[in-house]
């Protein structure tokens, strides 16, 4: 139940301290929304290139849970649905392997918001 | 043509240029405090990390295969993410760890429901509905685009 | 022509009008502050039981205005003009509390910097013998400013360390041609100006600029130093934006010293982690009508210079990268 938490903490950390590097270093227009983008892009561009599947080998969730691990998969799924279906995987895996992030973000989201209320 | 600024003012004004004005504020305006935000960003960004080694450990020993788990804890992560900004203290995690607490996927569930919560006031379909993709959207769009041009670039090459 | 106006932007009053009672509202936090005593209310909640933080504001002024009039012993009736502003889009908080009101109502936007233009604006109204008695009040509501500025409430994020907080809270003054009261007896209306700084997260620098050229122009139309008040008080131009406009206007050739601070810097403890100090409308109209109009009623404060400061930039300007346009009010007032 412990195995690989100490390289999921370690990795996990440092690509938050790359986000927070990117917030305070460049210019002030940078906000949460420029961040999560830049991470969902980045992940998916390093997973087509391949350099994010080691990270996940080393570090699991250290890698998969961050923004970019989204990228990774986003990018992942479309690759591997275009081995299997050719073109139109293109169009279909990378949504595919991340539905079930995507359809819980709506859900949850979409709940909570009717039940709770700003506190401010 | 750009807006007009006037540059010559009727005197008297200030005794400074505008450049020379931008200079003494960056000289006095306060630098943020780099180190210390990016400590706290790795420890509670690891730690929130940890959290979901061992959500997916818990999955595996349940008989899940690595992309299961990694799924299932992402959809628990956001769970938590999306309830901890129900009850009010995200946004107070967020203060004390920044991109700690921003760039892993309980950050995401936080700019999902931020928005549609504050503007539930606004109605359910233009204010819930619609709010909920204010950040996510972005994330969606620029996520999903980039992926369809990996597996058109993958098909191509193949 | 008897002309009350000197120099480049100033006007000096000759029937001085008088403030004849002032009544500030405050939320929580700002009741925890050094000035927590001086405000006449204090809410324990932000909301207040209304159904969102733009209603709750609105309620916050049309209460501080009621409280204005109650204490002022002025009957509804005889109030001529209301003048209020406030943040929101099309001044919401103040329309809708000059709707409770029903009188006649100028609606005024000057960002932050609209207590001092409205006390300007009022005292000319008042001088001209267009009006007896005038109602003055601004409001400003963190949350809601949160909302239509920078992030929704709950969104988790850092505030930059020159960022401020804005002000939960109202404040409203009864100005009246005859009583007796703290006098105002000259006003400088400022310039838009526009030094090219972007921040958004640092407001104080793009006004202090404004600030300090009304002040240069206030002290020349008028032939008047720095010590010649009591003190002299920005809106809300906050630690940084103070210390800039220090550093300008000793640039400038103003001999400026400790006399001159900012409600920015008053509102908020330093362990209330507020960063740069106080903003809003809100800001300089509580401290005024708190703070310092006891203080000139016991006689600590003989001539104060109150410099409003507004920032005079929108969410879409921002967003479309344009740089913010400051504006500065100044008001003297007398005991």
């Amino acid at each position: 139940m412990f195995e690989m938490i100490i390289p999921a903490f370690i990795v996990g950390g440092l690509i938050c301290v790359i986000g927070q590097l990117f917030m305070d270093l460049t210019k002030v227009s940078v906000t949460p929304a420029h961040v999560l983008v830049t991470f969902v892009t980045g992940g998916a561009i390093l997973g087509a290139l391949g350099w994010y599947q080691p990270l996940v080998k080393i570090a699991g969730a250290g890698a998969t849970v961050p923004l970019s691990g989204f990228g990774y998969n986003l990018a992942k799924g479309a690759m591997e649905a275009v081995g299997k279906r050719g073109l139109i995987g293109a169009f279909s895996g990378g949504v595919e392997a991340t539905a079930v992030g995507i359809a819980a973000a709506v859900l949850f989201g979409y709940g909570v918001a009717i039940l709770f209320n700003p506190k401010g | 043509m750009r807006i007009l600024v006037k540059k010559v003012l009727r005197p008297p004004t200030i005794g400074l240029s505008p450049m020379e004005y931008q200079a003494l504020s960056k000289q006095i305006s306060p630098k943020p405090t780099v180190v210390k935000n990016s400590i706290r960003a790795f420890f509670v960004g690891g730690l929130i990390c940890m959290i979901g080694q061992i959500i997916i450990n818990l999955f595996r020993l349940g008989g899940l295969t690595f992309p299961e788990a990694s799924a299932a804890t992402s959809a628990v992560l956001i769970f938590l993410g999306a309830l901890l900004t129900g009850l009010g203290v995200y946004d107070h995690i967020a203060r004390f760890a920044g991109a700690g607490s921003i760039v892993p996927i309980t950050g995401f569930a936080n700019s999902i429901v931020a928005p549609a919560l504050e503007f539930k006031r606004e109605g359910y379909v233009l204010g819930v509905g619609a709010r909920l993709f204010q950040i996510a959207g972005p994330v969606l769009v620029y996520g999903i685009v980039t992926s369809i041009i990996v597996g058109l670039i993958f098909f191509l090459l193949h | 022509m008897n002309s009350r106006k000197v120099g480049n932007q100033t006007v000096i009053y000759v029937n001085q009008p008088v403030i004849l009672s002032s009544y500030s509202i405050v939320g929580p936090m700002e009741g925890k502050g050094p000035l927590g005593k001086t405000f006449d209310l204090v809410w324990t909640d932000s909301l207040n039981g209304e159904k969102s933080w733009e209603l709750a504001e609105s309620k916050m002024l049309q209460n501080a205005m009621q409280g204005a009039l109650n204490k002022s012993g002025i009957p509804e009736a005889e109030i001529d003009y209301i003048l209020t502003g406030d943040l929101l889009n099309q001044i919401m908080a103040s329309n809708f509390a000059a709707r409770a009101l029903a009188l006649p109502f100028i609606g005024l936007y000057g960002a932050c910097s609209t207590m001092a233009l409205g006390i300007a604006v009022g005292s000319m109204f008042l001088d001209g013998g267009f009006a007896q008695n005038i109602l003055v009040g601004v409001s400003s509501h963190h949350d809601s400013a949160e909302r239509q500025f920078r992030l929704p409430t709950e969104h988790g994020s850092q505030r930059a360390m020159s960022a401020q907080w804005t002000v939960t809270g109202a404040g409203s003054l009864v100005l009246a041609r005859e009583g007796s009261g703290p006098r105002i007896t000259a006003a400088t209306i400022g310039r838009v100006l526009d030094y090219g700084g972007k921040d958004v997260n640092n407001m104080g620098a793009a006004m202090a600029p404004a600030v300090a050229d009304t002040m240069v122009n206030h002290f020349q139309d008028l032939n008047r130093k720095p010590k010649d008040y009591d003190l002299i008080i920005s809106g809300d131009l906050g630690t940084y934006g103070l210390a800039l406009a220090h550093k300008v206007l000793r640039q400038s050739g103003v001999d400026i010293g400790r006399e001159y601070t900012d409600c920015g810097t008053m509102i908020y403890n330093p362990d209330q982690d507020v960063h740069a100090g106080a903003s809003g409308c809100a800001c300089s109209a509580v401290v005024l009508a708190g703070d310092i109009i006891q203080r000139l009623k016991s006689g600590e404060l003989k001539r104060v210079l109150l410099v409003g400061s507004g920032s005079l930039h929108s969410p879409t300007s921002a967003l479309q990268g344009q740089s913010i346009p400051g504006i500065g009010h100044a008001v003297v007032i007398e005991a």
